[in-house]
């Protein structure tokens, strides 16, 4: 069977692992590359690294760490933050990861979708959202607006209408995003995965929110998830990989054994 | 020197990574007299039938391919690269090699979401080298919307359940292929891997 799959997201920034509460102050809590190999052998599914630097020095810092990554670790990684063009997809694809997500860059040039798709297939292309609840009006449908700039501008774009422009346009997989529940480590948002995951027929990783084994079976359970994104709740520590899967795999979620 | 063929399709360096980290001397590349004189060939790839035909018809490789079963040297497809070794595939409704009879067909609609995507399970149907000591536990990872089918039942080594049962390892003689992509399935991948460089092409009749 299928396993539901469990990705740790590294937010990179100067070659540092860092994480912040609700895109707001950071903390350094490590190597990417040596955390990447330690999540490896952990038997993590999968792993994303965002750049969270704007600079191009910067950039070329996490070209070393993705390469870095790549000759070490033999599971599939994507790599976003800051892609806006072909060339850069080509420049991180190169440097060895299996997919690129597109955030910002897709809002304000939704082509940018369907040229990834058609240089390097759709399975290259992940579509970043980042989505927070708001009063329905006629603009939002679904009550769920798409943000971009790291959640700082609100797009009056409706998520889940984005959401199956996007997939039109040839977005392999959607990581959704929800602003509301980023780096509360209190669950995952529940209706919006749903939502969104109900309606595309393409794979759907919720982010936003895991704090404990619990969150994922919900988020997997209730509101369909493909994978899950987590980031706190191994960064510092509280539970390794192996912990969360034994957990699932005692409720019945199928997940990837650890061999 | 292992041969990684080159056809412009992605994710040929992760498959060069891989076998660097195995110890393997290889070298990815298009050239004829490399391919015919490597002891053992690995056509990987990601990507769209159709264009990968058209590229691996303009560039010769066809014919080099062709050589390189025909000289029972150790060939190894990996997810397109197994799907173009059939007749021919419902993407694109391209014509492929031939070497396996068979097609490459779409996964029916209600299966579940497509691409495939993921780590599942592969359940032997026959016994091969390539999957010695691979734990029953052990799954791999897939991306991919088509599915290899080849026409004859001797030919299918392994299968995957996703809504449907199909072909996730296929072969016969000095070839083989995987659906899924054991460059990126963690060390029992890396172990399918070390596998096909340490086999001499030959399977034992059952």
């Amino acid at each position: 069977m299928l396993s539901r799959r469990i990705i740790i997201c590294l937010d990179v920034r100067a070659g540092r692992t860092t994480k912040g509460v609700r895109f707001g102050g950071n903390e350094d809590v490590g190597d990417p590359v040596e955390m990447a190999r330690e999540y490896y052998e952990q038997g993590v599914d999968e792993l994303v690294f965002y750049d969270i630097t704007a600079s191009s020095d910067a950039r070329d810092i996490l070209f070393d760490v993705v390469r870095n990554v790549a000759e070490n670790i033999f599971i599939p990684f994507s790599v976003g933050g800051g892609i806006r063009s072909v060339e850069d997809m080509y420049r991180v694809l190169d440097a060895g990861a299996e997919k690129i997500s597109v955030n910002s860059a897709a809002v304000l040039n939704p082509n940018i979708i369907a040229e990834g798709a058609r240089h390097f297939g759709s399975q290259c292309v992940v579509l970043g959202m980042d989505a927070q609840k708001t009063e329905k009006r006629a603009a939002i449908p679904s009550g769920y607006e798409i943000w971009i700039n790291g959640g700082r501008t609100p797009m009056n774009l409706d998520a889940l209408e984005w959401a199956k422009r996007a997939e039109d346009l040839g977005a392999g997989e959607i990581c959704l995003n929800s602003i509301d529940a980023d780096g509360t480590v209190e669950g995952y948002e529940l209706e919006l995965t749903s939502l969104i995951s109900g309606n595309v027929a393409i794979p759907v990783i919720a982010s936003g929110g895991a704090g404990k084994p619990e969150h994922l079976r919900d988020v997997f359970r209730k509101a369909r998830a493909d994978a899950a994104l987590i980031a706190s709740m191994v960064h510092f520590g509280w539970y390794t990989v192996g912990d969360i899967k034994r957990y699932l795999a005692v409720e019945g979620i199928p997940v990837r054994q650890v061999i | 020197m292992i041969a990684i063929l080159d056809y412009e399709a992605g994710n040929l360096r992760s498959v060069e990574r891989a076998l660097r980290h195995l110890g393997m001397d290889c070298r990815i590349t298009k050239n004829r007299e490399d391919i015919l004189k490597a002891p053992r060939v690995i056509f990987p790839g990601v990507g769209a039938a159709g264009r990968a035909m058209e590229v691996i018809r303009a560039s010769g490789l066809d014919g080099v391919i062709r050589e390189v079963v025909r000289r029972n040297v150790p060939f190894l497809g990996i997810c397109l690269g197994a799907q173009v070794l059939l007749s021919e595939s419902e993407e694109n409704e391209a014509p492929c090699l031939g070497i396996l009879e068979g097609k490459a067909l779409r996964f029916p609609d209600g299966v579940g979401k497509i691409p495939h995507m993921g780590w599942n399970d592969i359940v032997p149907e026959r016994r091969h080298p390539v999957l010695e000591g691979i734990d029953p536990k052990a799954q791999f990872y897939f991306v991919h919307s088509y599915y290899p089918s080849p026409s004859r039942g001797e030919d299918v080594i392994a299968r995957t359940d996703y809504g449907i049962s199909f072909p996730c390892v296929i072969g016969r003689g000095n070839v083989v292929a995987t659906q899924f992509h054991p460059e990126k399935s963690g060390s029992q991948g890396l172990l399918l891997l070390k596998n096909f460089c340490d086999w001499d092409g030959r399977v034992s009749p059952c």
